[in-house]
Formats: structure tokens, C-alpha cells, sequence
């Protein structure tokens, strides 16, 4: 006896309910009741989107996109807020004086594996008392075709001066010189929260938080 | 003819086409905007124009000027190998026919000029007219009554079916002439559907016929008046001139003509700018001019129950309730409105049907004209006259009772309407109340936002 390449299987028992096909009775063959019926759902949801619309209540496209009714988003006039969590645009962040919270210390740039930033770092002049603590960035720029996205940068600042919680997404310009983000564009960005400021307060040497350290014990 | 009555049918002309045109326009738009509302989409509202820098949108109204606008400035395309002649024809006769229609057709009662207010201090309390008889030519001035008919014809629904048959041969020789095979299958589906159709149209009207006795539309309408609406009458008759008049306009459900999966665009595929439009305004008109007919012989044309040419008169099987004598100039008025608010409520009825129901196929269109339809229709009219003999020799109780029933049906209409003005309006004013669902910190960050609403895409 030949062997099957595939032997019939025997049919399995199965949980499947049969569906009831439409007898073609007078009633489903007339197509009268079932168009006045449909014409009917037609009409319902008709009216109440013509009514929310014309009381301007149509549901919300994001908060109340379960319900029934118009819940599209009208792109640039509207827009659908991005989690909470998504990777935006870059932006620097400022101390609770307005002074960038950046130190230049190049642990963002090189913790970069697109190497897409680039910080020309800069002391702070003679008799600052800033100077020689710490330095600043002279120039800050991302260049944001360059960027992946990934969010190490955000991962690397020791002061939490980078983030990505504008919840914008990178606009597309026309040339690519637009895209090159420089330190004053990065820093007149603001976050989701809609500050420049961080939710994390920075603890300044000699505060409270800080006891022991100052900035003229640093060295 | 008078320079009184050419300048009468001036003004019937241009309150006929008048309506028609803006109709047809403002149903390219409802069409649109109706289907958005039922698949909740928001439907076409970008199209703008700036005032003082205030942008005005009109709820997208202006999609049908920019339509217009761009028809006119399109490029006349005509296929090389095309038949010039039949080319250009084809759109003239498909929209003449359109509008050769709408002068038999009546939208509103008689006029007596001389019982029209003379003087300001009659607008409101102006003479009424007899409800029976026609007014004659009056004596002083030899005004002739006016029929608000363009062209009061005595062969009425005869002269309308003669004319309404004339659109086959506009798509047949649009697709004849294109030199494309989609146009040409969509012209010999257009031909063979309306053919097919047209006699369950002519055969649906025979017993309505028999019963008003006459073939003037506007004798139709005042026989309507006097008993009951031609829908209480001929119900079966009334679905089927449905069902044909749409087919006829080869609107969704019969659509096979311009079937855009199988055709392109059916027999206006070659067709471009003006050209196209003018097909595609026909077909609106056509909507317009089968709902003014539906109107006429099933829906009671310009009359409401109970209200006839000299006022209200509320009575049941001949028990007289109550009766307020108006002035002819609102009984005209009022005949006119109601007419064409009729006629507009049919057109939304239709373009429901058009966004509820899926296309036929070709074979089930013509199973249901020819074994469906039409054995209905003449079905139709063996039973209505045998009930009609029976019913005229019945005796004095019958025609008592047919009588009350008649005012009856005239309460269930006067219900209807109060029922939907009710309605609509309680549900207009109810409060809408919707279930907030934060899921994700987006929602989160939405809610905190107060929404992602915003006002300009409204309407």
C-alpha cells in the first residue's frame, strides 16, 4: 500500500458555532424591511453627528475616541498628543535662574552613536565663581538628520540638561543646514510640562541637600 | 400671449430652474457632506475664502463653487478618434432633457391675479377664493388665472414620460462617440437599464391614473386635496415609481452605468471640464426632477391635508370641525413652500438610500425589473381596478367610510410631520454626554491639555 506524501488527517473536533445562513424568504427577498431598516441606521447616526457637530460637542480624538461619533483629528489645526515618554526634539534645559543647566562635560556627545553633537566647551571669565567648577558650552549643536533617536544623550547628562520631552517631532525643512539645532534654538525649546526647567530641581552646592560642598571648597 | 402672462411664465421659469440649479449644486454638497455625517467622517470643509481675514468656510458650501470653478478652467479633452458631433451632444442633450422636464410641472395652486392684494393694507387680510372652480378671466382688467405650471399642458405625465426617455440617448451616444470600450459598456448598461426600467416607471403610474382620472399633474394634485394623499391611494405604486425613479437617475443602488469598479466612469469616462459637469449636474437635476414628480402624484404636490384653496378646513366624513378662511396670497405662498420642502425632503430620503445600500449586480438588476417590478406594477393595476369598480358600486356606507378614512389619512400626515418636528428638535436640545477613557499618558497628557479639540474644523 502506497504511503500518502500527505495523509489526510481525520477532522478534529472543534469548539465552532455553524452560522446560520438567510433563508431567501419573502421577507429578505423582498429588500423592503431591510432597506427601510437600513436607510434607518443611515438616518440615526446621521442626526447625531449632524447634531453634536452643529452643538460643536463631537466627541474628542483622543479622550473620548470610544465613543460613537466623529473622532477624526484634523492634522495641523489638530494634533494627538504623544505619550509622555516619547523622544522629541532635543531641548537644553535651564537652572531655576534661566542659566543653562549644561557643564559641557562631552559625556552626551560621546555617548552619541550617530556622533551627531558636537560642544565646543568654554570656560567661565576670570572672577566668576563659576570658573574652574565648571565650564560651559560655547557651542551645542545637534544635528538632528544625523540623530537616531535613541535617547542615550538623555541617558549619559550627569545634570539633566538634555532631553527629548518636547514631544514635538523633528520638522521637515527644506534645506539640510535647517536641521543643524544650535544652543539658543535648543535652549528656546520648551518641554511637555510647557517650562524651560526640568521637573527635577537642581541642588546647588551649599544648599540644604548638598551639606559640606561648596564651590570654593571644589579645588 | 399678454405681456402679463409672458411676464408670468418669466417668473415661473426663474423660480423653476431657480431651484432646481441651486438645488442640484447645494445636493452635490449634501451628497458629500450627508455621507460623511452617516460613516462619521467629517466630511469636505477646507475649502475657504478670505474676508477682511476672516475665513469663511460655510460648512464646505464652497467645495461646489470650487468644483464649478474648476470644470470651467479644466482642459476640453476630446479623444482623437472620437465623433466630434456626438461628442459634444451628448452632455447637451443629457442636461436639455432635465430641464424640458420641469415646465409640466406644477408647484403651486392656480393664481387669480385679481384676488392678489392691490394695496399694502391687504397683505395681511386679502380676499380668499372659492375652494371649488378655477377663477375666470376677470372682467376689469382681463388678468387670466395663472397656473403655476411653466407650460400648463394637457397631456401632462404623458409629455413628462416622452421627454424623460430622451436621457437614454445622451449616455447612449456619450458612450457611443468616446471610442472607449468602458464608455461604450456603460452606455449599453445605461440604455438596457433604462429601458427596462421605464416601463415599470410607466406601468406603476396606470393605476394611480385610473384612479385621479386625468393625466394633468396639477388636476392630480387638487384631487390629492380634496381626498387623500396618492401614497394612502397606490402605496405599492409609490415604492415602485421609488425604485424606478432612482434607477432611472442611475443612482446607487442601480449604478451599473458608471460602475467605478468595473467602468471607470461608465459612459462619461472620456468626458473632462465642462463636459463632465454638465453630466454630473444632469444627474443631480435628475434627483431634483424625480422627487418633484414623486411629490406630485404620491405626495400631494403643493397641498397639505385639511388646508385647500380658500383656508383651513377641518372636517371628518362630512362632519364640519372647524373652518378659517386665509387670503389668497398666503394660500399661494404657503402651496408653493410646501412644495419644495417636499421636494427636499424626498431629495435627503434619496440620497440616504444612495450612502445605505451596496450596487446590484447586473443580473439581479434586470431579474428584479423584469420579474420583480413590473409583474408588481401590473399586478398593481388589475387589483386596483378591480377594487375600484367594486368600491364605486358598492353603495352611499362605503364612500361615507372612504371618506373618513381619507380625512384619517390626512391626520396621519399632519402626525408624521409633528412627530419629526418634535423629535428633531428634542433631540437637537438633548444634553450629549460622552464617557472620558484615559488609556496611556497620552490620553493623560490630552486631558491635561483640555482636549486636542480645536474650533476652526468644526463646522
Amino acid at each position: 500500500m502506497a504511503t500518502l506524501a500527505f495523509p489526510k488527517k481525520s477532522a478534529k473536533k472543534t469548539n465552532a458555532i455553524p452560522v446560520e445562513y438567510t433563508t431567501r424568504d419573502f421577507e429578505v427577498g423582498s429588500y423592503l424591511p431591510e432597506i427601510i431598516r437600513g436607510v434607518g441606521v443611515s438616518m440615526t447616526h446621521f442626526f447625531e453627528n449632524t447634531r453634536e457637530m452643529l452643538r460643536g460637542k463631537r466627541p474628542d480624538p483622543v479622550l473620548e475616541r470610544f465613543d460613537d461619533g466623529i473622532t477624526t483629528i484634523s492634522y495641523p489645526e489638530q494634533k494627538r498628543p504623544y505619550p509622555e515618554r516619547f523622544r522629541g526634539v532635543h531641548r537644553l534645559t535651564t537652572r531655576q535662574d534661566g542659566s543653562m543647566r549644561c557643564v559641557a562635560c562631552l559625556c552626551c556627545s560621546t555617548a552619541c552613536p550617530a556622533q551627531c553633537i558636537f560642544i565646543d566647551a568654554g570656560e567661565y571669565p576670570p572672577g566668576d565663581a563659576r570658573r574652574g567648577y565648571e565650564r560651559f558650552p560655547v557651542k551645542f549643536v545637534i544635528d538632528e538628520l544625523r540623530c537616531i533617536f535613541c535617547g542615550y544623550c538623555v541617558e549619559a547628562c550627569p545634570c539633566d540638561a538634555i532631553r527629548m520631552d518636547t514631544g514635538m517631532h523633528p520638522v521637515p525643512y527644506d534645506s539640510r543646514d535647517q536641521f543643524i539645532y544650535d544652543r539658543d534654538l535648543l535652549l528656546s525649546i520648551k518641554g511637555g510640562a510647557g517650562t524651560f526647567e526640568t521637573s527635577n530641581p537642581r541642588h546647588e552646592p551649599g544648599e540644604p541637600g548638598f551639606p559640606g560642598v561648596t564651590r570654593e571648597h571644589s579645588h | 400671449m399678454t405681456t402679463s402672462q409672458l411676464v408670468w411664465t418669466i417668473v415661473k421659469i426663474l423660480v423653476m430652474v431657480g431651484f432646481v440649479l441651486n438645488w442640484a449644486g447645494i445636493l452635490t454638497w449634501a451628497d458629500r457632506r450627508q455621507s460623511a455625517m452617516i460613516q462619521h467622517r467629517i466630511g469636505p470643509n477646507r475649502a475657504v475664502i478670505k474676508v477682511f481675514g476672516k475665513e469663511i468656510r460655510l460648512f464646505g458650501l464652497l467645495h461646489t463653487a470650487a468644483d464649478g470653478i474648476k470644470f470651467f478652467t479644466k482642459e476640453d479633452f476630446m479623444p482623437p478618434r472620437a465623433d466630434a458631433l456626438l461628442f459634444m451632444l451628448a452632455p447637451i442633450i443629457a442636461m436639455g432633457a432635465v430641464f424640458a422636464l420641469l415646465c409640466a410641472i406644477p408647484f403651486g395652486d392656480t393664481i387669480c391675479p385679481s384676488r392678489l392684494p392691490t394695496h399694502w393694507s391687504e397683505f395681511f387680510a386679502g380676499p380668499a377664493v372659492p375652494r371649488w372652480g378655477i377663477c375666470s378671466a376677470d372682467a376689469r382688467s382681463g388678468a387670466h388665472p395663472v397656473d403655476l405650471t411653466i407650460a400648463p399642458l394637457d397631456v401632462g405625465i404623458l409629455y413628462i414620460f416622452a421627454i424623460a426617455g430622451q436621457g437614454i440617448i445622451g449616455a447612449a451616444i456619450a458612450g457611443w462617440s468616446s471610442d472607449n470600450k468602458f464608455s461604450l459598456m456603460g452606455a449599453l448598461r445605461a440604455a438596457s437599464q433604462m429601458v427596462s426600467y421605464e416601463v415599470t416607471l410607466g406601468m406603476s403610474l396606470v393605476g394611480a391614473l385610473m384612479i385621479y382620472g386625468t393625466v394633468r399633474l396639477d388636476e392630480m394634485v387638487r384631487w390629492q386635496s380634496e381626498h387623500a394623499w396618492g401614497i394612502f391611494v397606490q402605496p405599492l405604486a409609490f415604492f415602485l415609481f421609488f425604485t424606478a425613479s432612482v434607477a432611472e437617475n442611475k443612482r446607487i443602488p442601480f449604478d451599473l452605468p458608471e460602475a467605478e469598479s468595473e467602468l471607470c466612469s461608465g459612459y462619461f469616462t472620456e468626458y473632462a471640464g465642462m463636459k463632465f459637469g454638465m453630466f454630473y449636474f444632469a444627474e443631480y437635476a435628475e434627483i431634483v426632477t424625480g422627487s418633484m414628480l414623486l411629490v406630485t402624484i404620491f405626495l400631494g404636490g403643493w397641498a397639505l391635508p385639511f388646508l385647500h384653496r380658500d383656508g383651513l378646513t377641518i372636517s371628518f366624513g362630512g362632519h364640519e370641525v372647524a373652518h378659517v378662511l386665509v387670503s389668497h396670497m398666503w394660500m399661494i405662498l404657503l402651496g408653493v413652500v410646501t412644495f419644495f420642502a417636499k421636494v427636499i425632503v424626498v431629495c435627503a430620503v434619496q440620497t440616504f438610500v444612495r450612502w445605505t445600500l451596496p450596487r446590484f449586480r447586473y443580473d439581479q438588476l434586470m431579474k428584479l425589473g423584469w420579474k420583480i417590478l413590473l409583474p408588481a406594477s401590473l399586478a398593481n393595476v388589475f387589483v386596483t381596478g378591480v377594487l375600484y369598480l367594486l368600491l364605486d358600486t358598492a353603495g352611499a356606507g362605503v364612500a361615507e367610510g372612504l371618506k373618513t378614512a381619507a380625512d384619517l389619512s390626512g391626520v396621519l400626515v399632519w402626525g408624521v410631520i409633528g412627530y419629526l418636528i418634535l423629535s428633531a428638535t428634542i433631540g437637537l436640545l438633548k444634553p450629549i454626554v460622552h464617557k472620558q477613557t484615559l488609556l496611556g499618558s497620552s490620553a493623560e497628557q490630552a486631558r491635561r491639555r483640555g482636549g486636542t479639540k480645536a474650533e476652526p474644523m468644526q463646522a
